[in-house]
């Protein structure tokens, strides 16, 4: 029984306050993304011109850094708790318990790391290629990271794996979002009422908004 | 009906165990899991083996003491309810029927599927009172609790502390049972003057007794014979933040 630095609520703090941000986040990206839709010549100028905006806003770069710590914080907290809690569970010979809890739930872990590997692909091709590869140039002189966009998804199995990705992610974020709410304490039945239906909204609408990208890319360029 | 059992049979705390099988004729659909528990142990008696060794108390699904692992399910097939209380009429001829003990780090096997549920008692003892002697009960009308406090302070002291949140928690933790005391103490005047610093003193208990972290997966509230809410998790959260800041 050694004494831990931190306990086993603290922990979860972190992993509620980095998520919610992770949620935040969210919600920006997907709203940027949403000139992806728009009639083609329009999207190259607005999306890459948004690129270029996000880039050069200092404000923005300070919000990136706590971005790049969150992921990290939230997936090194999360192994940490994982191990944790292998080491302090009970083992049954027999065990029939997933009846009474939701899959997800109970594999957050999992699903994490799903999320984990599409990160490193995503970075790789769209955030490294935008900091550190060379981008063609558009009309208007921005780096063109719309046609970069376009090109990733020429190919059906990176699409799939985009969507497959995106639902990972929906279901990581039906438990984590009402999860974090509950470990930050809000316990008032109505407000956990609401939290609940909002939570579910909100996953649907980043999984769905997320996964029909690539492949309204695909279906309407290729 | 004919019962085939698989019992978890363990000598002592440090011994090894292994599931036993046991055959059963003539079992009755009206008896409770426990009656047909001992009908198994007065067999094993009379041909000369150890009985197998079970908590068990009131056997009116009220006092907590009984607890078992049947068909991999926390006090069996039933939710929200006791083994006391689980009848063989939940059950079909011909069946088998895995037992285990609650197992956790937190609670070690004593013998069979004993446990040691000492560790609530400690996590108790941390702060799960209030330090002032209140004297006699006074008159109930004349304490300014309101009705809906009162039956909500209530539902959480309602934990008859049978460890069920733990045994189907798949991190073995016990903030179900912590967070029921603090809530309980922490919705009534009685209990506000010393519910942050209560907080603080029973989560470094809970800690300190080799209990996992909460995922929040809610299948303790499923499985907890009182329905106990998990929203007691959450106030026990808060109660937890308040604490670490204010103090």
């Amino acid at each position: 029984m050694k004494k831990e630095t931190l306990s086993t609520l603290s922990r979860k703090y972190l992993m509620a306050l980095t998520g919610l941000f992770l949620c935040f986040f969210l919600v920006i990206h997907l709203a940027g993304n949403f000139q992806l839709f728009l009639p083609e010549a329009q999207a190259r100028e607005s999306f890459n011109g948004y690129s270029k905006l996000l880039s050069g806003n200092i404000f923005i770069k300070a919000v990136s850094y706590i971005l790049y710590a969150s992921i990290i914080i939230h997936s090194i907290d999360a192994l940490v708790i994982t191990l944790f809690n292998r080491k302090k569970a009970g083992k049954y010979e027999y065990d029939k318990r997933g009846a009474v809890s939701k899959w997800y739930s109970r594999n957050m872990g999992i699903l994490g790391t799903v999320i984990l590997i599409f990160l490193v692909f995503h970075f790789k091709d769209f955030w490294y290629q935008y900091k550190f590869g060379s981008l063609p140039v558009d009309a208007a002189g921005n780096k063109d990271l719309y046609e970069i966009v376009i090109r990733a998804y020429g190919d059906l199995w990176y699409v799939l794996f985009y969507v497959l990705a995106m639902f990972a992610l929906g279901y990581h974020l039906l438990h984590g979002f009402y999860s974090a709410a509950r470990t930050i304490g809000v316990y008032h039945p109505r407000y956990v009422a609401f939290i609940r239906v909002f939570g579910t909204w909100y996953s649907y609408i980043i999984t769905f908004g997320f996964a029909a990208i690539p492949l309204y890319i695909y279906f309407t360029h290729y | 009906m004919k019962i085939f059992l698989k019992i978890w049979r363990q000598k002592d705390a440090k011994s090894n165990g292994k599931l036993v099988d046991y055959e059963m004729d003539n079992v009755i659909p009206h008896m409770s899991f426990l009656e047909m528990m001992d009908t198994l142990n007065e067999k094993l008696v009379l041909s000369g083996e150890h009985p197998v060794e079970f908590d068990h108390d009131c056997r009116e699904g009220i006092c907590g003491q009984c607890g078992m692992m049947i068909n991999g399910r926390a006090h069996g097939p039933l939710k929200n309810t006791t083994t006391c209380q689980l009848h063989m009429r939940s059950f079909k001829d011909g069946d088998t029927i895995y037992i285990e003990p609650f197992r956790a780090e937190g609670f070690p096997i004593k013998r069979d599927l004993k446990v040691d549920r000492s560790a609530f008692d400690r996590i108790i003892g941390a702060g799960g009172f209030v330090s002032v002697n209140t004297g006699q009960a006074p008159e109930a009308n004349s304490i300014p609790v309101t009705h809906e406090i009162a039956e909500s302070a209530f539902d959480s002291a309602a934990c008859i502390g049978c460890g069920a949140c733990v045994a189907t928690c798949k991190n073995s933790s016990a903030a179900l049972f912590t967070s029921a005391k603090i809530s309980h103490l922490a919705k009534l005047p009685q209990g506000q003057q010393e519910a942050r610093k209560r907080a603080l003193t029973m989560v470094a208990q809970m800690d300190a007794e080799d209990f996992g972290h909460c995922s929040n997966t809610e299948a303790c509230e499923v499985e907890c014979p009182q329905g106990i809410s998990v929203l007691n998790i959450a106030r026990m959260n808060w109660e937890f933040l308040k604490g670490n800041v204010l103090k």
